[in-house]
């Protein structure tokens, strides 16, 4: 079957939703006093470094920023084999802070289990608070996003890819059907 | 690029992409080392057993640290090669712990071969950790890293081994290793522990004299005299072995002025490498053993994972 | 007794000279007649158009290990593959337990054989007493029992002056003394080849000077003393060559080489092969060439198997613990014919190498098909392919270096005294 792919979020769309969850971000914890955002690799890292640029000029204060690589607490080593294991970079302490965890897509929630017991190993924040670009649904653990962009009704067997310029910048969100 | 080597058998199987990933891979456990809470659940509910059959400290200490870390079980069992040759063979011996259902066997033996001949007859992963003067693919690896890490790159740079050639599995793993990431390697030792066709494992220049192979070394990599391992006709003394074959501050100077120098250990205080050097500025012998906790740790994943992999 | 007649082979009988078409007819155990359109009411006919037909062919170098290591091999098991490999005669080296030092040994092994066995036995009987270089056996008594040759095989006499005595003290007795020169001291613990595959697996290297002094110390013994010597399984350039000089000079000395020593380099220990492990151990190309050279020019006189059946317990070992030796009764006819089709020597040659060439090595008293002679015959396809499984071989043991391999080449049919011992 022929493969269609539909834009479902073009580069000022994300550029918007970006804008709007710093926006909630800041709004929901008062500010940025204690505030840490945290991406998770390969993808999520972009976002924060966007939506942390957006609260700084918002702020004018600096804010913390992390990225976690969750292949070593991922539970399908049996299925997957040995992934490429990226760099954990938490240059600061957790301990008391508001961590917002970034990631592009929230799927099954198991991801967001892996980097939350990632977090947990490095120390005991205050709270974690989850932002996403795209929620798609089909939720395999009890785990639901603080800060959504957009949410995208799709089927299991179809994908959903947010697509990085060279620079590390979104251009688009994908919706594959195959 | 997927890893596809289920068993760690020597340096010789590797690709240059295979010890790339390896490193790669290192380069990341190796944070985890640094945390308080120095502990992933990678390898969660895997069994490893590390069976040393002769006599080691480090390795036997880095590899179980490894599988720590990683939340693995690791047990360890240790035995003379010489008990194995007088009652259980080493097929039963294997086969008695793969009853147990490890997933990876790290094996230390006295005899080069070993971990083939276990690979050919269990079903887990095998991690050769040392054999005979064969290969000790893991202390290449940590070797490398440690390299990579002071010089930026590993090709084109000069790296001198000196020492007990004949005997070295260190040294052939690193011959096979260097020469793969486009280093020049050169080797040095006397007359009686050179052995015939070294230089065609890879690529490599035999020097007899030790100024020879230093002089301009990026890399000074000694190793361990083992007296009590070689029969004394290999050597007049240790007290000549150090006058011409030992690294002193003296003719460190011929390498470049930010070469580094490394020592697999346990290294033999005035005999093949001074004090001076051993303690000195361009040492980096504690990196090594640092990085080999994070060498040990990819090797024990990257393995781990073949498997399945294979079923798809 | 029944008549035998092989009818329509081309005879191949190097000691005399003869390769033609020819019937021969066999009567009481011995060669009545070599003819054309030979005929008799009464006999047997073996149809050999278009099969070689030679003297029963000849491996003085054999373990048979009976007695007292008859879990590896038997004299039954041993000569059974012989005959399966074409041989009708096999000299059995004398490291048994105990060993073949004596009178009494050499009659079981003689009384065995004529009892049980599928072929002719020749028991070679050690130098020294128990092989332990001290005390020469009683050299006079082990010929009177039927001993041709004396050797310490695999513990080689290393006491100069004890072999010079040695061989001073057989010569008179016409006795050969048939060395396995290696220095042992060089030797060491080295357990293959020295040179860069030993290097690349980490083994420990026997290099070819071991053999090579170890030749040359015996060759020249041979040249004092005016003692028959013969070297065995010579594997290195040095000592090829070492033999080739010698016999220039007049020294008495004859020399064997082994197929997996003219068929294989120490690449195949790679992957640590314990099947692959020998002594003298497999050499350099360079030492196979010279090797090859040696069996063209004449320079060796035999190709002997150097049979050294292992059981799998002893194989089935890291390389560096495994036990010497590969069985090479069943491979060595296909092995040699290769030779053949490689162009290394002829057929007459290699018929030569196997019948009168090792005959005479050992003085044994067989080797050829005159009229008179012991009927003992091999009928050869010189071409039929197959593939060895070690499993199949008749030896008891299975560690051959070749299992798996196309070859090319089997005895048909192996007649000893006149007997049909084997036929495929």
């Amino acid at each position: 079957m022929a493969q269609t792919e539909t834009v479902i979020l073009d580069q000022a769309g994300i550029t918007r939703a970006l804008t709007r969850i710093a926006h909630e971000i800041l709004e929901n914890n008062k500010g940025s006093k204690d505030l840490v955002l945290v991406g998770i690799r390969t993808g999520g890292d972009l976002l924060a470094t966007l939506i942390r640029q957006r609260i700084v000029d918002i702020e004018g204060e600096e804010v913390p920023i992390g990225a976690v690589d969750i292949t070593m607490y991922r539970d399908d080593l049996a299925a997957r084999g040995s992934l490429p294991v990226g760099k954990t970079e938490i240059p600061f302490a957790l301990d008391g802070k508001k961590v917002v965890l970034v990631d592009d897509v929230l799927y099954t929630g198991r991801t967001i289990r892996a980097a939350m017991d990632a977090l947990m190993d490095f120390g005991r924040p205050s709270c974690i608070q989850l932002s996403v670009l795209i929620d798609r649904g089909h939720r395999e653990l009890p785990i639901r996003a603080d800060y959504i962009g957009r949410n995208v009704p799709t089927a299991s067997q179809e994908k959903v890819e947010v697509r990085f310029d060279e620079k590390g910048a979104p251009e688009e969100v994908r919706l594959i059907k195959s | 690029m997927a890893f596809r080597h289920k068993h760690i058998l020597g340096i010789e199987p590797l690709s240059a992409e295979d010890i790339q990933l390896i490193l790669d891979t290192a380069d990341s456990f190796k944070e985890i080392n640094s945390r308080d809470i120095k502990k992933v659940p990678t390898l969660r509910g895997k069994t490893i057993i590390n069976a040393f059959f002769e006599a080691s400290t480090r390795t036997r200490l880095s590899f179980e640290i490894a599988g720590k870390r990683l939340s693995a079980d690791t047990v360890n069992i240790s035995g003379s090669t010489s008990s194995v040759v007088k009652g259980e063979t080493l097929e039963d011996t294997a086969r008695n712990i793969e009853a147990m259902s490890p997933d990876i066997i790290v094996i230390r033996h006295g005899h080069s071969g070993a971990p083939h001949y276990l690979a050919d007859r269990v079903g887990c992963s095998i991690v050769n950790a040392g054999d005979g003067a064969h290969e000790h693919p893991s202390q290449a690896l940590l070797d490398l890293m440690t390299i990579r890490e002071h010089k930026g790159t590993l090709k084109g740079l000069e790296v001198a081994i000196v020492g007990d050639i004949t005997h070295s599995r260190v040294v052939r793993s690193n011959i096979y290793a260097l020469t793969r990431m486009g280093a020049n390697v050169r080797l040095a030792g006397p007359g009686t522990m050179v052995p015939p066709g070294i230089e065609r494992l890879g690529n490599v220049s035999v020097f007899h004299d030790l100024r020879d192979a230093i002089q301009d070394a990026d890399v000074v990599m000694m190793l361990r005299i083992q007296m009590e391992r070689q029969s004394k006709t290999l050597l007049p003394s240790l007290r000549e072995y150090a006058r011409f074959y030992g690294l002193n501050p003296l003719n460190l100077t011929l390498a470049k002025p930010d070469a580094i120098v490394m020592h697999p250990g346990p290294m033999n205080r005035g005999v093949e490498i001074s004090s001076y050097v051993a303690d000195g500025p361009q040492n980096v012998i504690l990196n090594q053993v640092e990085n080999g906790v994070a060498v040990r740790m990819a090797l024990l994943y990257l393995v781990s994972g073949v498997d399945s992999m294979q079923d798809q | 007794m029944k008549k035998l007649i092989i009818k329509g082979g081309r005879v191949i009988d190097p000691a005399q000279k003869m390769d033609a078409v020819r019937d021969i007819l066999i009567e009481d155990g011995q060669i009545a007649a070599i003819g054309d359109a030979i005929s008799a009411d009464d006999a047997e006919v073996i149809d050999a158009t278009g099969k070689l037909v030679t003297p029963g062919l000849i491996d003085i170098h054999v373990h048979l290990r009976d007695p007292g290591l008859e879990y590896k091999e038997d004299i039954v098991s041993g000569s059974k593959a012989a005959v399966h490999g074409g041989f009708t005669s096999i000299a059995c080296m004398p490291n048994t337990k105990p060993v073949n030092d004596n009178l009494t040994v050499t009659e079981y092994i003689l009384n065995k054989a004529a009892l049980e066995g599928f072929c002719r036995v020749f028991p070679i009987a050690s130098i020294t007493k128990g092989m332990k270089g001290e005390t020469l056996s009683e050299m006079g008594e082990l010929k009177e029992a039927g001993c041709y040759a004396l050797s310490d095989d695999g513990v080689p006499v290393a006491n100069a002056e004890m072999m010079r005595r040695a061989m001073e003290y057989a010569r008179p007795f016409g006795l050969v003394i048939a060395t396995h020169a290696e220095h042992l001291e060089l030797v060491g613990s080295g357990v293959m080849n020295d040179g860069p595959v030993a290097t690349e697996l980490g083994l420990k290297g026997i290099p070819w000077v071991a053999e090579d002094a170890a030749t040359a110390r015996d060759v020249m013994l041979s040249e004092f003393t005016g003692c028959r010597l013969h070297v065995c399984h010579v594997s290195t350039k040095g000592s090829v060559d070492i033999v080739r000089q010698a016999k220039k000079r007049g020294v008495p000395v004859t020399c064997e080489a082994t197929p997996h020593h003219f068929s294989l380099t120490d690449d195949a220990v790679r992957g640590y092969n314990t099947n692959a492990k020998m002594n003298p151990p497999l050499r350099s190309d360079e030492d196979r060439q010279a090797v090859l050279a040696g069996l063209a020019d004449g320079t060796i006189d035999a190709i002997a198997t150097d049979h050294a059946p292992h059981h799998l317990d002893e194989k089935n070992v890291e390389f560096n613990i495994a036990m010497n030796g590969v069985v090479g009764l069943e491979t060595a006819l296909p092995l040699s014919l290769q030779l053949v089709r490689d162009g290394v020597i002829d057929l007459n040659r290699m018929v030569e190498l196997l019948t009168c060439g090792p005959a005479n090595a050992l003085n044994l008293p067989v080797g050829t098909l005159e009229v008179g002679s012991p009927a003992d015959v091999t009928v050869i396809d010189t071409d039929l392919k197959w593939t060895l499984t070690a499993q199949e071989l008749a030896s008891k043991s299975k560690n051959t270096p070749f299992d798996g391999w196309e070859l090319q080449g089997t005895a048909l049919c192996t007649i000893v005294d006149g007997k049909i011992a084997y036929k495929k």
